[in-house]
């Protein structure tokens, strides 16, 4: 009995202020995660469709914004909005990673749409579909179905990437981490957290990784593979 | 230069100003300093998240399930949970294992990019193994090769075309992952970039230079990734 209880990894927790401390953690990351994702589908799709136009001046801009911003480091993003824009460390977190993952979601959404081969929309609209309806009923159905598996595994990016938000110190899950090891500093007590920790960050994650695989498969069924 | 535009404001002042930039560029040397770490550091975990992810794609794409099994579950751990606690666990957890072995810095990085991005590697080299036709390995075996000389003879050599791009893709991400270790003070251009533009305020300038810096080293690699696309639709 006396070695449970000087068992300091045991002692750490039975201590309700680890799971306190983890939990606050734990929303503020799925916080700023979430409103990340929300922002950039919005974002996202502007810039998206903006190359997708292939109009002179705005795919110009949004070929240059993409391309600028997939080759910065998403740390580098939230320490800017933190340090030059200047906003709340949970802010920066969330604008910093919504300036990178919309340039991936935009890529997403003009490579769903470049999958649907150009005789479709010649044939909707030589059958006399508006643009707005060749879009509607010919084009989105089979391009949603392309874009949806990889916008749904950007969302683990997204929650893994919002780590990077410890930097500026904003407190979500593994900046909590580091603190709680603060207090529980003893080796085997840090090793616990950061376990405990990639525990929680992969059951979020790997239920994610699943439902996109799986969705995947389901969403192919009797749809996709138009002009194959 | 100064004098000249005496009397533009935000020229004068701000984040982006003319006194800023002078400061930064005085200080070039140190950001060069911190470009070398990071090309050190992205080399060498390239080159090991190269060969870690080709066994485990190879074992990945093996009919025998114990190697299967173990590449699966590695390679899940590694995509579903975030690289800075991987670093973090290398930096806190390996003095613990092994007391009184030192381990710089820069070799926790290198190590924490090569395991993260040999998983996602393994993957791809999975999907090239599997996109070859079945008849291929079945052929090579019947001619009696070995399962090892089928695949480094037969299929890996096919293979290479396809993974080729989405691999090119993975050294991107990989250069632009090495900047967590500006978090454990890695001295990488991060690092660098931070640590200055920290200690006089003068963040603007240096995060242009910082982004300049990883854009340099990522985009013409982005670039030859695509050309690999082209031509393999083409081809």
């Amino acid at each position: 009995m006396d070695v449970v209880a000087a068992n300091p990894v045991i002692e750490m927790l039975s201590d309700p202020v680890f799971y306190i401390g983890l939990w606050g953690g734990l929303l503020l990351t799925l916080q700023i995660a979430a409103f990340s994702i929300v922002f950039s589908f919005g974002f996202g799709t502007i810039i998206g469709a903006m190359r997708y136009t292939g109009l002179p001046v705005i795919s110009h801009i949004a070929v240059a914004y993409i391309e600028v911003v997939r080759n910065l480091p998403t740390l580098l993003l939230i320490l800017t909005s933190y340090f030059v824009l200047g906003l709340s460390a949970a802010w920066a977190a969330t604008i910093g990673l919504t300036i990178y993952t919309s340039a991936i979601i935009a890529e997403v959404i003009r490579g769903g749409l470049n999958s649907v081969p150009t005789g479709q929309w010649e044939a909707a609209r030589s059958q006399g579909f508006s643009f707005l309806q060749s879009m509607r009923y010919i084009v989105l159905p089979p391009a949603v179905v392309k874009m949806i598996p990889p916008i749904v595994s950007q969302f683990v990016t997204v929650i893994k990437d919002s780590s990077f938000a410890m930097a500026i110190a904003a407190y979500e899950l593994m900046y909590k981490g580091t603190i709680l090891a603060a207090k529980y500093w003893r080796p085997e007590q840090i090793i616990t957290i950061y376990l405990v920790i990639s525990l929680i960050y992969f059951v979020i994650n790997f239920t994610i990784s699943m439902v996109s695989r799986r969705l995947q498969r389901n969403l192919s069924i009797g749809r996709g593979s138009i002009g194959d | 230069m100064s004098e000249l535009f005496s009397n533009i404001a935000f020229l004068q002042q701000g984040p982006f100003s003319i006194p800023r930039w002078e400061a930064v560029f005085q200080n070039i040397d140190t950001l060069w300093q911190g470009m070398l770490v990071t090309l050190l550091v992205a080399s060498l975990g390239l080159a090991l998240a190269l060969a870690l992810g080709t066994v485990l794609g190879v074992m990945s794409a093996s009919h025998w399930r114990v190697p299967r099994a173990f590449t699966r579950g590695y390679v899940e751990f590694f995509q579903n949970t975030p690289l800075l606690i991987q670093v973090f666990m290398l930096y806190n957890a390996l003095p613990i294992l092994y007391p009184g072995l030192f381990i710089p810095v820069i070799a926790i990085g290198i190590l924490g990019v090569g395991m993260y991005h040999g998983a996602y590697i393994s993957e791809v080299v999975r999907a090239g193994i599997q996109s070859i036709g079945r008849g291929q390995l079945e052929a090579a075996l019947s001619q009696g090769f070995t399962y090892v000389g089928a695949m480094r003879y037969i299929i890996i050599p096919q293979a290479m075309r396809i993974v080729l791009p989405p691999l090119t893709n993975q050294a991107v991400s990989l250069i632009k992952n090495t900047s967590v270790i500006a978090i454990i003070a890695g001295g990488d251009l991060m690092y660098a970039g931070d640590s200055f533009a920290g200690r006089f305020g003068h963040y603007g300038p240096t995060y242009i230079l910082v982004g300049l810096g990883y854009f340099l080293l990522c985009f013409p690699l982005a670039i030859f990734a695509r050309r690999l696309e082209e031509r393999t639709r083409v081809a």
